[in-house]
């Protein structure tokens, strides 16, 4: 397809300038001619190519409203319009991030309702929304564990983190200039408690873990976990990647974590747009509440305000107060989906992702065979074995049968891993139909497995060539020279 | 209101497969003492129509204002329509990271069309597929210059707008570095003496921004040249990216970085986000740079098509030796930029040249006030400052006829005590302007 700078002509435009009701200056006057730019090379088409421009082009992506997004550790459930409506509401997108607390009651009302109802739902003391992401959530979580020993006068250097984490959590780690220590795994998928005793030495900052973890197993021994952690003076972060597994059936906060991150394009359902817009809201106990980003809500005469008066605060992470409309897709999704509705999301997922991980244990290789909470991982091993057909492949074949493919390669201690999260929004038939395609081509595999290899047939483009993309980088076009 | 289309019966069969009784056997692996019965706290559901109605009453507590006369950070400007058609595309808005390429050619297409956009309009050869907002995004291209030169020392301009300074102390604080603020001028201007003598050979980035807080633009080609003097990068931040369509870029007067915030580019304000941040530097740092990339290549019949590019910069790959943590950037707010910049064109021009005029008129009338004046000499965009006998009752009597005023420069700088800085967008009328005059003037 045409990029849209090689369908643009010389004097077209999608939008107009409105006249001016005010006298026209002359810039070189005001502002002065040196400050002026040379040339301005933006695309210029009409509005009729713009719009069958971007339409040609969402039509060459897939998105959860297209079919089953079985994307691991993404969470990639149904978002429900009603929430885009709302978030659409003129009093929500209109309003300045610094107007006067008086123009923003509402605002303020929501911002602080939602921490309290996240409070309730994870068992934390209290939360910010300001992060913008989750990995900006991990960040502002373990900036507030090195606040909190700085301010206990302790020098901690190091973080653990299980060989089975997200990269966000030892990336996070070292932009906050701790040394990261892998935590090898044990045979049933889960924290290694001899292993932990042995690293959770006095110069250990904190233990980052994900529960359940990336292979979607519940860390049985976590109150063990956390006592060993707590014990040697360090505190508990939980990455709440995986926190649709267990809304209503346990609490974080209860299970002894002191910080956890969450992520509302996840867990609450908000769009993911591609890459983002997210939310990552960090949830805290009594002990880092005083660590907490500024600004913060606080109750006031007027009702609510924002205050910075907050004299260990690790400071501000992002301008203003976060992905505020994000929240209030969020906000809105939690006050339709209830307490009933949250726990029942948390049931259907987990009965959904048990349900695939049994409908497909004959076609493909289960590592750790046990219950699991709302994803499940196979290994590709087999085939690889069988006809060298690898994850990749397999991956690529789901495209044509319609479904975007699982997370591969990852948690990176299985082999040709394959995760599969289905969600709660997904119905048994959907996921017989995704189990049967599975199956047939765990099967083409065998039988024809260059038809796998060569996959996908069904899109615009074949498989793409990485190693030219990555040693000829263009990440710009340019005009052809004339 | 659930999402879930389990049946009784669905859910009977599903458990027969798995061979369990009942839906709590799933949940085995939870200490008994760790299990929750309900949530407390947390109130029943509500249907679509109740939903609506209860987030409607609350959108309704806020007060919309007619006029907003603050910048600072984050913009009112008109979005055409076709940006909300377009972004609300499904397949667009409900898609993730795209990890798989060849299902993902749409977004990866058009944030390849978004970072050349950008590369142009700030003067830089490359530009990433966005962070998070432009605070955060200045804060990651001063900390990649510590990181690439293992230097400790920051030099931000105390005239950056206040939460930039303040992300960067932040950022800063958790790397080991250390922040200097470097004064202004009477002009509004970065102290260029007094900068150059706070560079040495410890300082890994001086952080400016054109137009800066104030409204005043800097002069990007000395202090390029002050900054690389000592081995230094310079990393230039803009306010309102509109003014690109005029304002020569920081990229093209020596800036090594350029980053801002790209609201103004077809998002609304949204009482703060989401926005995107602009990261945009030199070819030579591609490698290095955070966040992710789409770049050009082509499937084994030579047809052009766009991945994910350079990941082994990334978390993903790279764990603790990644060059940033981020993953989830703000495509689609990046998607809106792409689109209203691709629907305005060279009407770029058009429409900052008007926000200028609207500036010009509504300082002129402002300044005619009594007990008011400019404050800086320099000139600027669509911002400026002006002090004024109480800022604090301007801004009250403004609130009281649903206009949000100036921004109050007490807080943050209270050197500036009684002056405001004021925005004027396309979206002021002439007749809004006189109105807000008449309001002020006592």
């Amino acid at each position: 397809m045409q990029l849209i700078f090689e369908i643009s002509k010389p004097g077209r435009a999608a939008a107009d300038v409105p006249a001016g009701d005010v006298p026209a200056v002359s810039l070189e006057d005001v502002i002065g001619a040196s400050f002026m730019r040379e040339e301005l090379d933006l695309p210029e088409v009409s509005e009729t190519d713009l719009v069958r421009h971007y339409t040609s082009l969402s039509r060459r992506n897939f998105g959860v409203d297209l079919g089953f997004y079985p994307l691991g550790s993404c969470t990639m459930k149904y978002n429900p319009k009603i929430n885009e409506n709302v978030a659409a509401l003129p009093g929500f997108t209109g309003l300045h991030p610094a107007a006067p607390e008086a123009f923003a009651r509402g605002n303020l009302e929501l911002l602080f309702d939602m921490q309290r109802l996240l409070c309730a739902i994870f068992g934390m003391a209290d939360f910010t929304l300001q992060p913008a992401a989750g990995a900006h959530g991990e960040l502002t979580g373990v900036m507030m564990i090195r606040k909190y020993f700085e301010k206990k006068g302790e020098k901690r250097r190091r973080i653990l983190i299980p060989d089975a984490a997200h990269g966000t959590n030892p990336a996070s780690g070292a932009l906050c200039g701790f040394e990261t220590v892998t935590l090898g795994s044990n045979a049933e998928g889960g924290v290694d408690l001899r292993r932990l005793d042995a690293l959770m030495t006095e110069d250990v900052a904190a233990l980052m873990l994900t529960n359940p973890n990336t292979l979607g197993l519940f860390e049985r021994n976590i109150e063990e976990v956390a006592r060993v952690v707590h014990d040697r003076g360090g505190l508990l972060y939980g990455d709440g990647a995986n926190a649709n597994a267990f809304l209503g059936k346990t609490r974080p906060g209860d299970l002894g974590f002191d910080v956890i991150q969450l992520n509302l394009h996840k867990t609450f359902s908000t769009p993911h747009g591609g890459g983002g817009p997210g939310s990552g809201p960090v949830g805290v106990g009594e002990k880092l509440t005083d660590f907490l980003p500024v600004p913060r809500i606080v109750p006031c005469e007027a009702g609510l305000r924002w205050s910075s008066d907050f004299p260990d605060t690790i400071g501000r992470v992002r301008a203003f107060y976060g992905n505020f409309s994000v929240i209030v897709k969020a906000y809105s999704y939690l006050r339709s989906l209830g307490a009933a509705g949250l726990i029942r999301a948390a049931e259907m997922a987990v009965l959904n992702a048990n349900y695939i991980k049994e409908k497909l244990k004959p076609s493909f290789d289960l590592p750790y065979d046990r219950i699991c909470m709302h994803e499940c991982v196979f290994s590709g091993s087999r085939q690889v074995a069988l006809s060298g057909v690898h994850t990749t492949d397999i991956a690529k074949r789901l495209i044509d049968f319609g479904y975007h493919p699982p997370t591969i390669y990852f948690p990176l201690i299985v082999a040709e891993a394959i995760m599969i999260e289905p969600t709660e929004t997904e119905s048994k038939e959907t996921l017989d139909a995704f189990c049967d395609a599975m199956a047939a081509i765990a099967r083409e595999a065998e039988e024809n497995p260059q038809r796998v290899k060569d996959a996908p047939l069904s899109t615009p483009v074949g498989r793409l060539d990485e190693v030219l993309a990555a040693r000829k980088p263009d990440v710009c076009w340019s005009k052809p020279k004339a | 209101m659930d999402y879930c289309p389990h049946t009784s019966d669905d859910i009977a069969r599903m458990q027969a497969v798995l061979g369990i009784k009942s839906l709590d056997d799933l949940f085995a692996d939870i200490p008994r003492k760790f299990r929750l019965d309900g949530l407390p706290g947390v109130p029943a559901p509500l249907s679509e129509q109740e939903t609506l109605s209860f987030m409607q009453a609350l959108a309704a507590k806020n007060t919309l204002p007619r006029v907003t006369l603050t910048g600072a950070g984050a913009y009112a400007h008109y979005i055409p329509a076709v940006v909300g058609h377009l972004v609300g595309r499904a397949e667009f808005y409900t898609a993730y990271t795209p990890y798989q390429a060849e299902i993902s050619q749409g977004l990866l297409q058009a944030i390849y069309e978004y970072q050349t956009m950008i590369a142009h309009l700030t003067g830089t050869e490359i530009a990433n597929a966005s962070l998070y907002d432009g605070a955060s995004a200045a804060a990651e291209a001063a900390m990649l210059c510590a990181k690439m030169s293992d230097r400790p020392r920051l030099v931000v301009a105390r005239s950056v707008h206040p939460h930039y300074r303040q992300v960067l102390q932040t950022y800063a604080w958790a790397n080991g570095c250390s922040v200097t603020e470097v004064p202004y001028r009477a002009s509004g201007r970065v102290d260029l003496p007094a900068l150059a003598a706070l560079l040495d050979q410890d300082v890994a980035a001086v952080i400016v921004q054109s137009p800066n807080f104030f409204g005043c633009l800097e002069e990007i080609r000395p202090l390029a040249d002050e900054t690389h003097r000592c081995g230094a990068l310079l990393v230039a931040a803009f306010t309102d990216g509109t003014g690109l369509g005029i304002l020569k870029p920081a990229g093209a007067c020596g800036a090594d970085f350029v980053v801002g915030e790209g609201q103004s580019f077809g998002n609304p304000m949204n009482y703060g986000g989401p926005y995107l941040g602009i990261f945009a530097a030199r070819e030579k740092y591609l490698r290095r740079i955070p966040g992710r990339l789409a770049g050009a290549t082509v499937d084994k019949n030579g047809r052009r098509g766009f991945v994910l590019t350079l990941q082994t910069r990334e978390q993903h790959i790279r764990r603790e030796k990644a060059t940033s943590n981020i993953c989830s950037n703000e495509a689609l707010c990046a998607l809106a930029a792409c689109v209203y910049l691709a629907a305005l064109g060279k009407n770029l021009a058009r429409l900052a040249r008007l926000n200028v005029d609207k500036a010009q008129y509504l300082k002129n009338r402002l300044a005619d006030l009594a007990g008011w004046s400019e404050v800086f000499s320099a000139p600027g965009y669509n911002e400026f400052t002006l002090r004024c006998p109480d800022a604090r009752a301007a801004n009250e009597r403004l609130a009281a006829e649903g206009i949000v005023g100036g921004y109050d420069l007490r807080a943050d700088y209270p050197e500036l005590d009684g002056a405001l800085v004021l925005c004027a967008t396309e979206l002021l009328s002439r007749e809004d302007m006189d109105r807000v005059a008449q309001i002020l003037k006592s």
